[in-house]
């Protein structure tokens, strides 16, 4: 890596923090309603992971989508947007935070069931192997996924066809407030592709260069005709599983202890140390970032809502027109 | 025009839209080697190679799930799950998911996606005689269609692979026999679209599946006492084509609705509301239902046929019904 990708590392990962931080405060404000699951502490997975990407692969993610979004190249002002519910947001209003996607970006999406979307993260991979387009699938999951039946159909699936996707866990150590210890029988979550016959390993979720290097390692070898594997990211997330947690379940000294190996700070003093940073260089993009965020506020503020048009439009595909309205749902029905 | 069975007529449906479109494969459980549980998939792997007719571990969630990914993708896969029972198992799939992602992600996502399944019963008991339509109807974003002939079996199939949106295609184990007259071209039905079987004065008797067939039945041998009732298969059930019905309705002024599964909640209380919300002036009595009692159905070859309603059940419907 040269010097300015490093440094787009760098920029990407602070992005997304305060991207996050800022979307906190909106939150408090009543600007972002419903669920907000905050991506602080664990920007370099996404960033690692994205980055070890070609181009056109698929991602499909969790509902801690926001850095995965960003890091997949999404505007921050259309993610903001969307997070506002504006008709401008990358979903149109009407997903949500938990529901970002950019298909021309090959992002398919956040999904908010947990473990749902590993089926259809190993369908595109299917399509992938169908088409033999060499194009792979990135499909991120949280830790508390892989207790749940979709895990385990997905990845003997995956591995029974051997399809082109990597299965990228982020153990933040907790499914909403249950510690894995309590939830999980198997600790060591990678080891969990053992059953498949699939290549599984752990890595530091805390270092970009090292997701990036471990995601790049295992989509080639999906590229390459290899089939699946399954990668454990140990991160933490510093907030609350989502704005209305009290986090009653930990104690302020483990946060703590996690935030010493804070990514995002980690990473700057590596790029200082290795002269790829001035101090007054990372000032000037930490300023930059600020504006990003910025415009992107004011672009969600200023942005209008859907229409109510909209409610009805995108239930089906296609130029038929299907009966949504009368009588089953805004006539008589309502 | 060919003689064929409903399930033969279904297999055409799908080496026709085989042929036509490289991007069409089947998946499921036993499709291939074992030739389809019903052997609607007979075949198709001698010409088709494994590459599209695939057999998959006993895993309904991923069946789905994947045939999901694989058509937001550009494929257009139709999945097979061998009997609805085992739909629930897939629920998740197709009620979060597949039905939700072109609406929630803006219109930019689509799952032109088949799901396949069959209803039925003949003394398999309490968990393999249900039929879940009206779960299925139940939900926006997604299309329910259930043939009760071999020609709309075909037609019918061959527009739910076409559509881009996702399909949930309610086959009839005790329908696959039948035999029909199919249109032999490449012969596509609309969807969304309700057909009158037969015409008639006195009662329109509305229905779809095996119940079509039921009531078809049952109006053949009424009107062996003078009473010419109408009869509709819905065919499709999301979304109800309902201006038939009520347009018939409006001349009989009187209404059965028939169905196979539970009374309470089921199809069959959809199409009375409708009824009496667009066509209650014209009615002379209330809209009789015909279903199935509401117990699980028992294994017992006598207590299951008290359970799931027939043409005897139809006829004694009307018969009450055209008294009032």
């Amino acid at each position: 890596m040269n010097r300015d990708e490093l440094v787009s590392l760098y920029h990407q990962m602070l992005l997304i923090r305060r991207f996050e931080e800022k979307a906190a405060e909106e939150y408090a404000l009543g600007k972002i309603g419903g669920f907000l699951h905050l991506y602080i502490g664990e920007e370099a997975v996404a960033v690692g992971a994205v980055s070890a990407m070609a181009k056109d692969d698929h991602l499909v993610t969790h509902y801690r989508d926001h850095g995965y979004a960003l890091a997949k190249g999404c505007e921050p002002k259309r993610v903001m947007a969307e997070l506002f519910g504006k008709a401008t947001g990358v979903s149109g209003g009407k997903g949500g935070s938990m529901h970002l996607a950019d298909v021309s970006r090959h992002f398919w999406g956040g999904y908010a069931i947990v473990g749902g979307h590993l089926p259809l993260a190993t369908g595109i991979a299917l399509a992938c192997q169908y088409q033999e387009n060499r194009q792979v699938v990135l499909c991120v999951l949280g830790e508390g996924a892989t207790n749940i039946g979709e895990f385990h159909e997905s990845l003997n699936l995956a591995a029974l066809w051997r399809l082109p996707i990597v299965y990228l866990v982020e153990n933040n150590s907790y499914g909403m407030g249950t510690h894995l210890a309590r939830a999980s029988a198997l600790k060591a979550i990678h080891a969990k592709g053992c059953a498949y016959g699939m290549p599984s390993r752990q890595v530091d979720g805390m270092d970009v260069l090292l997701v990036r290097e471990a995601v790049s390692n295992a989509l080639e070898y999906a590229r390459d005709g290899l089939g699946p594997s399954i990668l454990e990211a140990m991160t933490y997330r510093y907030r609350g599983h989502s704005m209305a947690d009290p986090e009653l379940y930990r104690h302020r000294e483990e946060v703590e202890t996690w935030k010493l190996r804070d990514p995002v700070r980690h990473f700057e003093t590596s790029l200082e140390m290795g002269g790829f940073l001035t101090p007054e260089q990372a000032e000037e993009l930490s300023r930059q970032v600020d504006r990003e965020i910025e415009e992107a506020v004011a672009f969600a503020e200023q942005s209008p809502e859907p229409e109510p048009a909209a409610i009805c439009e995108d239930v089906y595909a296609g130029t038929q027109e299907r009966e949504v309205g009368t009588p089953v749902g805004l006539g008589q029905g309502r | 025009m060919a003689d064929l069975t409903y399930r033969e007529a279904l297999r055409q449906a799908l080496q026709e839209e085989m042929r036509r479109d490289e991007r069409v494969f089947v998946m499921g459980e036993d499709v291939a080697a074992y030739g389809g549980t019903y052997a609607v998939t007979k075949g198709l792997v001698d010409e088709f190679g494994e590459k599209r007719v695939k057999d998959t571990p006993i895993a309904e969630s991923v069946i789905v799930g994947s045939a999901m990914g694989a058509a937001m993708a550009g494929l257009r896969p139709v999945a097979e799950l061998m009997t609805v029972n085992f739909s629930l198992l897939a629920l998740d799939q197709i009620v979060n998911h597949a039905a939700k992602l072109h609406y929630m992600f803006g219109g930019q996502i689509e799952v032109p996606m088949v799901v396949r399944t069959a209803a039925g019963w003949g003394q398999l008991g309490p968990t393999h005689s249900q039929t879940f339509e009206n779960y299925f109807a139940y939900v926006p974003g997604l299309l329910v269609v259930a043939p009760a002939s071999p020609r709309d079996a075909k037609g019918l199939l061959k527009a739910a692979i076409r559509d881009p949106n996702p399909v949930i295609f309610l086959e009839h184990s005790l329908l696959y026999s039948l035999k029909g007259e199919v249109p032999d071209d490449d012969f596509v039905e609309e969807l969304g679209r309700s057909r009158v079987l037969r015409r008639g004065r006195d009662v329109t008797i509305v229905s779809y599946s095996r119940m079509a067939v039921a009531s078809m039945i049952a109006a053949e041998r009424l009107a062996g006492e003078g009473i010419e009732a109408e009869v509709i298969d819905l065919r499709t059930l999301r979304p109800l084509d309902m201006e038939p019905v009520l347009e018939s309705v409006r001349r009989t002024n009187r209404a059965v609705v028939v169905e196979e599964g539970w009374r309470s909640c089921g199809m069959g209380a959809e199409i009375a509301a409708r009824i009496y919300e667009h066509a209650f002036d014209y009615l002379d009595a209330p809209v009789a239902r015909v279903a199935s009692f509401e117990v699980p159905v028992a294994y017992n070859r006598s207590l299951e046929r008290q359970t799931i309603p027939d043409e005897e059940d139809v006829i004694d419907a009307v018969r009450k019904l055209v008294k009032r």
